[in-house]
């Protein structure tokens, strides 16, 4: 026992040793930057070698872009710090390097809808406006790189949704491609009365709980004529072309018209039923349309499939729109180099080789209308009227809270467990909250 | 029971007065105390310090965050209990604690059947015990989306059940689907722990019993479990304790803020996402608590002196092997 003992006090006194220790460390580090904020964006300067955080580079296209860009700039070399591949651990990281200000990434590959955050926060700099030609720019694709008018990051990815469906049976049925959620599932009427699609899914997006579930759920209440958010910043999800919007999807799910699998369908879940003939119409990203169309024997319906905008309730309907943004760290030296970079990867020559590399939507408009590259992507033209009709999910500084809160709404409504009109108002009050100043 | 005394290291020697034995002892295990403070006392309680303060979470004029922490002190953890929070909180607390018993309970069952069969396998024994092991070898991660392959709405669960149950929905289904692959990654660790304890049982104790008439079920309750108590006991506590962090099966398997299966562990991971460090501390500090408070609890009520027992089990046998050639 009295081994025991002192034993104990040993360790009792080697930890109160740390702790005092740990303690006197802390006091030191508090005392914010200051200033910030204010009249025209801060000149960007100091040149030298730079890092650039980014997801993972999966086709090695970004390397040889900045092999490239390094071969031109031999004082002003970029290295590429890749990041876990989910997006929540990239931003995790970006976000714990920032709150440490640490110098390690310079250029910083963010989602669309982190600008807000990162922005707010002054862990990214305001970029000059007028040194991006952003007249050539998509204009939606631009407006996510804002945070109250000015300029944070400059979109270089850019995504919008597809309505693909089954040309094979439409054609068949002798139906048109759909412009509104009422002809769409009229559509799918006609087509089951073909014998061989008697069992057919009507509709169906990301509908499991993630982003994937906020991104239809926006989509749903824009095509109807809401907004998620208004241009005030004001959240408006208790009108009732919000409550339209998310009764399409939760009626959709009650008459069968959307299966009741959908709801545990996230991009590749999706996709996957789609490209097995148990599905009419499916809403995805244009990545699906390389897939689907395979001739390996992955897809059953390769050849036998079109891509449209997506429907809406009284007229084409609004997308989510998705990409990438290149933002500067606020702690990091050279960022006049970092601006360079960015002008770089946003160039029309880099454009198309990521294109062409990756088959990631360009931000660039004169893209979508070169001929060689809609010869290769049949998208292309539909893909660029997505975009432009496109809004932004809600550009707010706590979108993690937000988008986690729609999920809520939407998911509860859709599972039968709330009704739309509940769903709505609890998420009225949560979104006014969240969006207080 | 004989008190456990040090054996003497240095011999009964008068000149080693016990005060210089005992700052002999400091000197030599104070390199180790050094690390474990640094390693776990510090981060411990620089999350107990973080627990109590809160990121400022307003906007300035122009848009941008204030910044800086707020001393809250126990705020976090009232909030937890009995504010908005604490629905969730206690959602999450009953869900850790649900996959905690009925997981462990499982696992304990199952492992133990597994030990029987490696241990009495005769032909294929080598061959019996590598495959059951298998999937104890695969990373959780792994093995989760392994699961989600099976569970999913036209998966391989659904085909052999003949039903259309959407497992990776909120609802029961979900915990069941959790449990299900819970225990089929973790039966195996309990598994070979016992098996561990069975060997080391003599035969000799099987014969008197068969001697006197037992049969194999009466065996079974008296002599086996009995005496693979120990090694059962720390299997089964390691279990608790890392089902009770359960965190990675979940979260690939079925999907984060999901109701059903949200567990501690992934509310604090959650909130740390959020940039709320400092809530994700107070969850992660009453994480702590709990398990520390149910690894005490299930030695002392269980285990009585796991370590002790083993000690003296230990003595007896080597006594009695170096009475054998006496």
């Amino acid at each position: 026992m009295s081994a025991g003992s002192r034993v104990r006090t040993a360790a009792l006194l080697a930890v109160a040793a740390v702790a005092l220790a740990g303690c006197g460390d802390d006091g030191g580090d508090s005392g914010g930057d200051g200033g910030g904020g204010g009249g025209a964006a801060p000149a960007l300067e100091g040149r030298g070698p730079i890092t650039f955080a980014t997801g993972k580079d999966t086709s090695g296209n970004m390397q040889k872009l900045v092999d490239q860009w390094n071969a031109d700039h031999p004082d002003e070399k970029v290295t590429i710090t890749e990041l876990p591949e989910s997006a929540d651990d990239q931003r995790n990281q970006m976000i714990q390097n920032a709150q440490v200000e640490s110098d390690a990434y310079t250029v910083l590959n963010l989602d669309v809808i982190w600008t807000a955050e990162f922005a707010a926060n002054r862990w990214i700099v305001e970029l000059p406006k007028e040194e991006f030609e952003l007249d050539q720019f998509l204009e939606p694709a631009v407006e996510t790189g804002m945070y109250r008018d000015r300029m944070y990051a400059m979109p270089v990815y850019s995504d919008g949704g597809l309505l693909y469906y089954r040309k094979d049976l439409l054609d068949k049925a002798g139906v048109e491609v759909p412009e509104t959620w009422d002809d769409m599932f009229a559509a799918c009427e006609a087509v089951k009365k073909l014998p061989e699609a008697k069992n057919i899914g009507c509709y169906a997006g990301q509908f499991d709980k993630y982003e994937g579930l906020t991104v239809n759920f926006s989509e749903a209440v824009h095509s109807a004529g809401g907004q998620v958010v208004d241009e005030s910043g004001k959240p408006t999800v208790d009108s009732q072309e919000a409550k339209d919007g998310l009764n399409f999807l939760v009626d959709g799910f009650k008459n069968g018209q959307i299966p009741d699998a959908a709801i545990t369908y996230k991009e590749e879940e999706s996709r996957r039923a789609f490209q097995d003939g148990n599905l009419l119409f499916l809403r995805n990203w244009p990545y699906v349309y390389a897939l689907a169309g395979a001739t390996d024997g992955s897809s059953k319906i390769a050849g036998k499939f079109g891509v449209a905008p997506l429907p809406g309730k009284d007229g084409p309907g609004v997308s989510s729109l998705g990409g990438h943004n290149f933002a500067i760290s606020a702690f990091a030296p050279n960022k006049a180099t970092a601006l360079d970079f960015i002008k770089f990867f946003a160039s029309e020559e880099a454009q198309r080789s990521n294109l062409l590399a990756t088959s990631q939507a360009p931000t660039r408009q004169a893209l979508y209308e070169e001929q060689e590259l809609v010869d290769q992507f049949p998208y292309l033209p539909t893909l660029l009227a997505s975009i432009e009709n496109a809004a932004p999910r809600p550009r707010v500084v706590r979108y993690g809270d937000v988008t986690a809160a729609i999920q809520e709404a939407a998911y509860g409504a859709m599972t039968g467990e709330t009704t739309t009109d509940d769903a709505l108002a609890t998420l009225q009050t949560e979104l006014e909250e969240l969006t207080a100043e | 029971m004989t008190t456990p005394t040090l054996p003497p290291t240095v011999g009964g020697n008068a000149t080693n007065s016990p005060q210089r034995h005992g700052r002999l002892a400091f000197a030599l295990l104070s390199p180790t105390f050094i690390v474990l403070a640094l390693i776990i006392l510090y981060p411990l309680v620089s999350a107990l310090r973080e627990s109590l303060y809160r990121r400022e979470e307003g906007l300035d004029e122009s848009g941008f965050v204030v910044e800086g922490d707020r001393f809250v002190g126990i705020d976090n953890y009232t909030e937890m209990f009995t504010g908005d929070a604490a629905d969730r909180f206690w959602n999450a607390f009953f869900n850790t604690t649900f996959f905690t018993v009925v997981g462990v309970s499982f696992a304990t069952v199952i492992g133990v059947a597994m030990a029987l069969v490696m241990h009495h396998a005769l032909r294929g024994r080598g061959f019996v015990r590598a495959s059951i092991l298998v999937p104890w070898a695969v990373p959780t991660a792994m093995s989760a989306i392994l699961w989600q392959w099976i569970f999913q709405a036209d998966g391989i669960a659904n085909e052999i059940l003949n039903t259309q149950i959407l497992w990776t929905t909120e609802g029961f289904q979900a915990k069941l689907a959790v449990l299900i692959a819970d225990t089929w990654k973790t039966a195996p660790f309990v598994g070979l722990l016992v098996l561990a304890g069975l060997q080391v049982i003599p035969n000799d104790v099987y014969e008197a019993a068969k001697v006197d008439g037992a049969n194999g079920w009466r065996q079974f309750w008296r002599i086996t479990l009995p005496l693979v108590r120990p090694a059962l006991l720390v299997a089964v506590l390691f279990r608790v304790m890392d089902v009770l962090r359960i965190f990675d099966l979940p979260y690939v398997l079925i999907g984060s803020r999901k109701e059903s299966v949200e567990t501690l562990s992934m509310l604090a991971f959650d909130e740390a996402n959020q940039v709320r460090y400092g809530p994700a501390a107070a969850y992660a500090t009453v994480l702590f608590v709990y398990v520390a408070i149910i690894a005490y609890t299930f030695v002392k009520l269980l285990g009585a002196d796991l370590i002790g027992e083993a000690r003296v089990r230990n003595r007896e046998t080597k006594r009695r092997k170096e009475a054998v050639p006496a």
